[in-house]
């Protein structure tokens, strides 16, 4: 069988999916589709790498007993670092990742080739002339490009290029979910992917409009046919892309980790109307999150800061601690069928850590909840805020969101992707299973790095601290660990790239069989799987472990912070 | 039944066991979190309320030069040292790249610091306390400010504004 029939009411066949069934899942894979993904994904690495090589000099120069690039080129990296990792490859990535969750899981094919062909051509093309102004030197202006800074029109034409693409292409995968409810290719609800996906969708489209609302003037002023925009104004809107097309990578993240604790373990959500409420909760309020940029600006007022600040009272922070207990859950409740319930972690003792797909989710799980959600919600506490602002902290947080979180669960996935998309097994094994571990291990260090500086005073974004005199050992010290860290994480994305550049040419193709395992977890011979359900306490207990142990980190960390706070000078 | 695959039929259902109780612990933390905002907005004592004012960019220097003009004390390396009156009101310029003036204020005394930028956007950071908050062309941000320790602190730039960023340095004397 190589595509989904369907019989109409007078008798004659109908394809509905000129695809290919894949041969380890036994689901159907639309060629279309599978072609985007991956030009997406190829598109998506090549950034990756640049933005990668960026950041090693990034962390050398910030190194300060390094010091490696002079003034000018230090922050026209750092402009290039950040469209390249935070825009481009996470946008590819994403794209890609909303055309699979469309087709596959729905059984469906994609809605147009010819729209596919247009959102790549434009985001392409919008990035790549992005990347060249910045390295002719006509855009140092950060990645934020805060007026009145200015940078030259086709920086601004570039990201509008690429926005208007991206959100092209997620057109294309509303219409999808449109045909293959009209065409019935699956009955019932769609999976909690997909369900994933569509909220990640939903908020990409607001914050792309946010991302037109603001740069279109910009261009225009830039071009000189209008007055400059109001640099508040600016921040606000511009936040509006910025923090939310953050949510957005939240939102793929943890659809990622969902798909793999299936692949890896064979778990199942433990209850579907909780996870998909909780994505319910990121769309409703993760819009408000604009706000933790502005805390300490001039001309907002205390009010909209902590409302907005608080996403409407955390609902949003909510839906990510439902997420963080039900994947780990769901992958306990699998182990303990499967007959792993030695005490309260054993299920976790035995979980497949050499399978890189397992490793790269559950590192990005632990690194995203208990690094980045915690200092997130920290520093975007409004008078918190107040010492922390535009510190070293802030990137310190946001590496072990984005980094450490969604950029690991993106590599975890293409451990995945390349066998079953590209239909290559991956090159040097041995090497893959390390990744992960590699990759997190430098990010975190880098964070940790960056955040105790920061609580030192470093701010970011500058080429050097030693001239403002105040900065001491300690300071420095941990400016070594961001190098350090830089490295380590370098080495490791480079890993990654070459695995996967390695594999497309010279991994064994895996048309018409089953990809090679990396190792799933499975019954030990002779163990019946049993079928626990969601009220049995003893089948959760471990995670529930997990989730009262990072509340109480959550606390302290909390709470050590408004102490710190309250040593200041007093301030209104 | 997986994430990939359509749930089965009556998925959807109350939660129950572990999930219950941790959706109920979340919440309350929650909770916490939220009350925690108002809570230090009206007792603690740091706050940003961003009390601003429009202002032409211009027009901020030439209160900065009225201000320096009638309060300076001496300088340091061509850069005034300025003494508000205590209650009163103190103005600092951020330019590329520099603070002007320097202020020098008494421990315990409540000033009415206005910030505000000639070109840029800049950050204002004070160390080695580590207080910051934003410096905007066109808004004049007052910050109503008590120094409750004596020194010599140090304004560093935390917001990106070209090529000479890091060496916009200026200071602030307690005494």
């Amino acid at each position: 069988m190589s595509a989904i029939v369907q019989t109409l009411v007078d008798g004659t066949k109908k394809i509905l999916n000129p695809g290919r069934v894949c041969a380890t899942t036994g689901l159907s894979v639309c060629r279309t589709a599978q072609q985007f993904i991956k030009l997406n994904a190829v598109s998506a690495v090549v950034f990756l790498l640049i933005g990668g090589v960026a950041a090693l000099l990034l962390a050398l120069t910030r190194w300060q007993t390094v010091h490696l690039l002079n003034a000018e080129w230090f922050y026209r990296i750092v402009t290039l670092h950040g469209l390249n990792m935070l825009i481009f490859w996470i946008l590819f990535m994403e794209v890609a990742i909303l055309y699979f969750c469309c087709t596959t899981p729905l059984n469906s094919k994609l809605f147009s080739k010819k729209v596919a062909w247009v959102s790549f051509g434009m985001m392409l093309t919008g990035a790549l002339m992005v990347d060249y102004i910045i390295l002719q030197g006509q855009a140092d202006v950060m990645m934020t490009s805060y007026l009145p800074l200015l940078a030259h029109p086709l920086f601004y034409l570039g990201i509008i290029l690429v926005a208007v693409g991206t959100l092209i292409g997620v057109f294309n995968f509303f219409a999808t979910l449109y045909i293959a409810k009209r065409d019935k290719t699956y009955e019932g609800s769609v999976p909690l992917v997909t369900f994933g996906a569509t909220a990640a969708a939903i908020i990409a489209v607001v914050t792309l409009l946010h991302g037109a609302i603001v740069m279109i003037p910009t261009f225009t002023y830039s071009m000189g046919w209008t007055p400059q925009p109001d640099p508040m104004w600016y921040r606000l809107i511009w936040w509006g892309l910025g923090h939310q097309s953050q949510q957005v990578n939240v939102c793929a993240m943890v659809s990622v980790w969902y798909f793999l604790a299936s692949v890896t373990t064979g778990a199942r959500p433990l209850n579907e109307a909780v996870c998909r409420t909780a994505f319910v909760l990121y769309v409703l309020f993760i819009n408000l999150a604009s706000a933790h940029h502005l805390l300490v600006d001039p001309g907002i007022g205390a009010t909209w800061k902590i409302w907005n600040t608080s996403y409407a009272m955390y609902l949003a922070v909510l839906a990510s601690m439902i997420h963080g207990f039900t994947v780990p859950a769901s992958v306990e409740v699998a182990m303990r069928e499967k007959g792993y319930v030695r005490g309260l972690f054993g299920w976790l003792t035995s979980a497949p850590w050499g399978n890189p797909g397992f490793s790269g989710f559950f590192l990005s799980l632990v690194i995203f909840g208990f690094g980045g959600g915690i200092t997130g919600v920290t520093l975007g506490t409004q008078q918190i805020n107040i010492i922390a602002h535009n510190t070293l902290r802030i990137p310190g947080h946001f590496h072990v969101t984005v980094v450490g979180g969604t950029t690991l669960s993106f590599m975890a996935l293409a451990f995945y992707v390349i066998p079953l998309i590209f239909e290559k097994d991956f090159i040097w094994r041995k090497a893959a299973r390390l990744q992960p571990y590699l990759f997190g291990i430098g990010i975190v260090m880098l964070a940790v790095g960056m955040s105790f500086a920061g609580s030192m005073g470093v701010p970011r974004r500058s080429w050097d601290i030693d001239v403002a005199g105040v900065y001491g050992p300690a300071a420095h010290l941990m400016l070594g660990f961001v190098g350090v860290g830089g490295i380590i994480a370098f080495v490791g994305l480079l890993l990654f790239v070459l695995l996967c550049v390695g594999t497309l040419f010279f991994g064994k193709s895996t048309k018409g069989r089953a990809m090679t395992d990396w190792g799933v977890a499975k019954a030990p011979a002779g163990v019946a799987v049993t079928r626990l359900e969601e009220h049995d306490l003893s089948a959760t207990k471990g995670t529930f472990a997990m989730v009262l142990i990072f509340l109480a980190c959550f606390a302290v960390y909390y709470f050590a912070n408004w102490k710190a706070l309250a040593d200041v000078w007093p301030v209104r | 039944m997986s994430s990939i695959l359509v749930p089965e039929r009556g998925w959807f259902r109350a939660p129950a066991g572990h999930e219950k109780i941790w959706i109920g612990l979340a919440l309350s933390w929650c909770l916490v979190l939220t009350v925690m905002m108002p809570y230090w907005h009206f007792r603690g004592k740091q706050n940003s309320r961003g009390e601003a004012y429009a202002v032409v960019p211009t027009e901020f220097a030439a209160r900065v030069d009225r201000f320096i003009a009638a309060n300076k004390v001496g300088e340091s390396n061509g850069v005034p040292i300025v003494e508000p009156a205590p209650g009163g009101d103190a103005f600092v310029l951020a330019r590329m790249w520099s603070w002007n003036p320097i202020l020098k204020l008494r421990k315990g005394e409540t000033y009415r610091v206005h910030l505000s930028s000639l070109d840029l956007q800049h950050g204002f950071s004070l160390q080695p306390l580590n207080m910051n908050f934003q410096v905007m062309p066109g808004y004049d941000h007052v910050l109503t400010l008590t120094p409750t320790s004596a020194g010599s602190f140090t304004i560093v730039c935390n917001e990106f504004c070209g090529i000479g960023h890091s060496n916009m340095i200026g200071h602030i004397i307690v005494e």
